[in-house]
């Protein structure tokens, strides 16, 4: 082993890491957003970039996100490879038309002929109190609109790859990172999202879930901080004697159905963990998915651990109420089972 | 300075282009809409906005840009596209729906996009302004030559993205240049009913930059305040904005009834239709003769009549290619 194999990073350290390499090589790809200058991103992910290629390609922007996440369009089209942030994910209800009217559409718009290779990143996900406009998930509004990759690591190894990956993406990629993944001491931080990161540049594919716990049992699916949830779950089930598969998406969209319809095809149980609201989402599409092509794999009907719908509340008991945990996953095995 | 004499052919031109373009586009949109008028029907379905009077303000800014500059209209896209160079062919395929439109038939007449002259357009009022300033941005960060302009609307000044992007623009001093087409109306709602200051081009003072309004829907003084803009633009010296008063001869819409224009308002349009106060004055100018414009004339008309043909020949768009083009290839 040598020691760069040692090395571990947070998700923000291995993001900034990721773009600073990226940016070496391709003068093309720069980065506008708000607080992602000197300050380095308020989620960290932009640390120390500005120190090494300055502010004409590290850009602070006015507090103008339709009009800077459009500009990234036309740059786009124009041969740039923009990285904008969103610094969180609540705030598309001001920009929207500039990311779902344009961003994603006018590659089909175009018939092909212009491309819109930009990285929209943003932050999600809540536990920490901060109430109902900045503490939102969103993955089913994102994924649910055609023309916009969606991806959302859940630790930094697959967040350096993924944020590697986008940049070098044709098509435009939201990059969607939770906040209590992120490695930012002040907001606390999941510990197991912090991981070995390899030195050198790499990718990771687009459209690839991974089974990071394998089981026979039942399979957990999730993404972001769900994937932690499901671990922790996994590990109290084992103790029970119940072997859980964990299943991390990693990309919303293009979805990697056949590894969620593998993995279920050899559990023949299937629990969703989602982070965003229940309904109309990532978990019943996930659902849908398996049910679609093939109800006959599953042993018992399907479990989902998602926000209730219902804003996300402030107090915090109320917060964490609602958000998903290891105890409501073993909590619906224990309902599967009994079934 | 005066539009050349080469200048204000090549605006005559390209103003009966684009009227021809619309008086065709106009007579077949309601081929299979009667007697019932319903939107779906007939070679060209779906909503219709066409730019009859507008034509001054495309030629006027237009005669200054090259194929790399880069144009971001709006849901009412003819008249500029001309102007701007986009494939007349492939403009009128698209039109129809037809495998060989500019997109194949994806986008339709609210979003011609055409790469090799950098056309883009946003059917949503105000949203082409981004995409222009970030254009902008991309060549001044790679010091490439060229432009962006976008048109909009008088209705688009009251969207807060035209703000977000004039600021911006200004902000980064950016190869900008906004042109509003005032054409009085947003849909029904007129200007006076929905701004508040009459003369949008007071607004360019709130992003430091120049602005001036053009009267009368003259392609001589738009011409001369578009050169002024972009060769501003071009020399570094930042973003401009202009208004132009200009006149929509045409519903907002085809099928547009108008009953809120007050009485008279569009006959006394009419009376100003700018392409025959054109053609006198280039006359009266000793710019061109009576049959130099009739062969320009002629020729749009032809040029015209080939690209409508050439969409009502091809083919349609296959269903199945609707799954196609939505991500880079």
């Amino acid at each position: 082993m040598t020691k760069s194999n040692e090395r571990k990073l947070t998700i923000a350290r291995a993001m900034a890491e990721a773009t600073a390499q990226e940016m070496r090589i391709d003068p093309k790809v720069f980065v506008m957003g708000e607080d992602i200058g000197p300050l380095g991103g308020v989620y960290g992910n932009t640390r120390g970039l500005i120190e090494e290629f300055g502010a004409e390609r590290i850009r602070d922007t006015p507090i103008s996100e339709t009009a800077f996440i459009g500009a990234a369009v036309g740059a786009a089209q124009d041969g740039m490879r923009p990285v904008v942030e969103l610094m969180f994910v609540d705030f598309f209800g001001v920009c929207f038309d500039a990311i779902y009217n344009l961003m994603a559409k006018n590659t089909y718009f175009s018939g092909g002929k212009f491309k819109v290779p930009m990285v929209l990143m943003t932050s999600t996900g809540g536990g920490y109190s901060d109430g109902g406009q900045h503490s939102q998930c969103l993955y089913g509004t994102f994924a649910h609109l055609p023309g916009m990759k969606v991806v959302a690591p859940s630790n930094a190894y697959d967040a350096k790859g993924l944020m590697t990956a986008a940049m070098r993406d044709d098509s435009p990629v939201v990059y969607m990172y939770h906040k209590g993944l992120q490695g930012m001491g002040w907001l606390g931080t999941e510990a197991g999202a912090t991981v070995h990161v390899p030195e050198e540049s790499y990718t990771l594919e687009i459209g690839k879930a991974k089974v990071v716990r394998e089981g026979k049992d039942v399979s957990i699916v999730s993404v972001g901080m769900g994937v932690h949830n499901a671990l922790k779950a996994a590990k109290t089930l084992e103790a029970q004697g119940v072997s859980a598969e964990v299943v991390d998406l990693v990309s919303l969209v293009p979805l990697d159905r056949e590894t969620i319809r593998a993995s279920v095809a050899k559990t023949g149980r299937l629990i969703v963990v989602d982070e965003d609201y229940m309904s109309y989402g990532l978990s019943g599409e996930i659902i849908a998915s398996v049910t679609e092509h093939d109800i006959s794999v599953l042993k018992s009907a399907p479990k989902r651990v998602a926000f209730p719908d219902v804003p996300i509340p402030f107090a915090r008991v109320m917060e964490q109420f609602c958000l998903p945990n290891p105890d409501k996953i073993v909590a619906a095995w224990d309902e599967m089972k009994a079934a | 300075m005066s539009p050349t004499r080469e200048d204000q052919h090549w605006m005559y031109c390209n103003m009966v282009t684009s009227r021809r373009f619309e008086e065709a586009i106009a007579k077949i949109y309601f081929e299979g809409k009667s007697p019932a008028f319903n939107m779906a029907n007939g070679p060209i379905p779906g909503e219709m906005h066409l730019s009859d009077g507008q034509e001054p303000v495309a030629v006027g800014v237009c005669a200054h840009l090259t194929p790399e500059d880069v144009v971001t209209a709006t849901h009412r896209p003819h008249h500029q596209a001309i102007a701007k160079g986009v494939d007349l062919d492939k403009m009128a395929a698209e039109i129809f729906g037809k495998a060989t439109g500019l997109s194949g038939g994806r986008g339709g007449h609210m979003h011609i996009f055409d790469a090799d002259v950098n056309f883009a357009c946003s059917g949503i009022i105000a949203q082409g302004m981004g995409p222009a300033v970030g254009a902008a941005l991309s060549r001044k960060m790679q010091g490439k030559s060229g432009v962006a302009v976008a048109f909009v609307g008088e209705g688009a000044v009251n969207q807060g993205g035209w703000h977000e992007a004039m600021n911006l623009a200004a902000v980064w001093n950016l190869p900008f240049v906004c042109v509003i087409e005032d054409n009085a109306w947003g849909i029904s709602v007129s200007k006076e009913t929905s701004s508040a200051v009459a003369n949008n081009a007071d607004r360019a003072a709130a992003y430091g930059i120049p602005g001036k309004r053009i009267e009368g829907n003259d392609p001589y003084a738009i011409h001369e305040a578009a050169g002024e803009a972009i060769a501003r633009a071009r020399a570094g010296n930042g973003p401009s904005l202009i208004e132009v008063e200009t006149y929509r001869l045409a519903g907002h819409f085809m099928g547009d009834a108008e009953g809120y224009r007050p009485e008279g308002e569009k006959d006394a349009l009419f009376e100003k239709d700018p392409i025959p106060k054109m053609r006198a004055r280039m006359i009266g100018d000793g710019m061109a003769s009576e049959e130099e414009l009739d062969r320009i004339e002629a020729e749009a008309a032809a040029r015209v009549d080939a690209a409508i043909k050439f969409a009502r020949e091809s083919d349609d768009a296959a269903p199945e290619d609707a799954l196609t083009r939505v991500f880079a290839a």
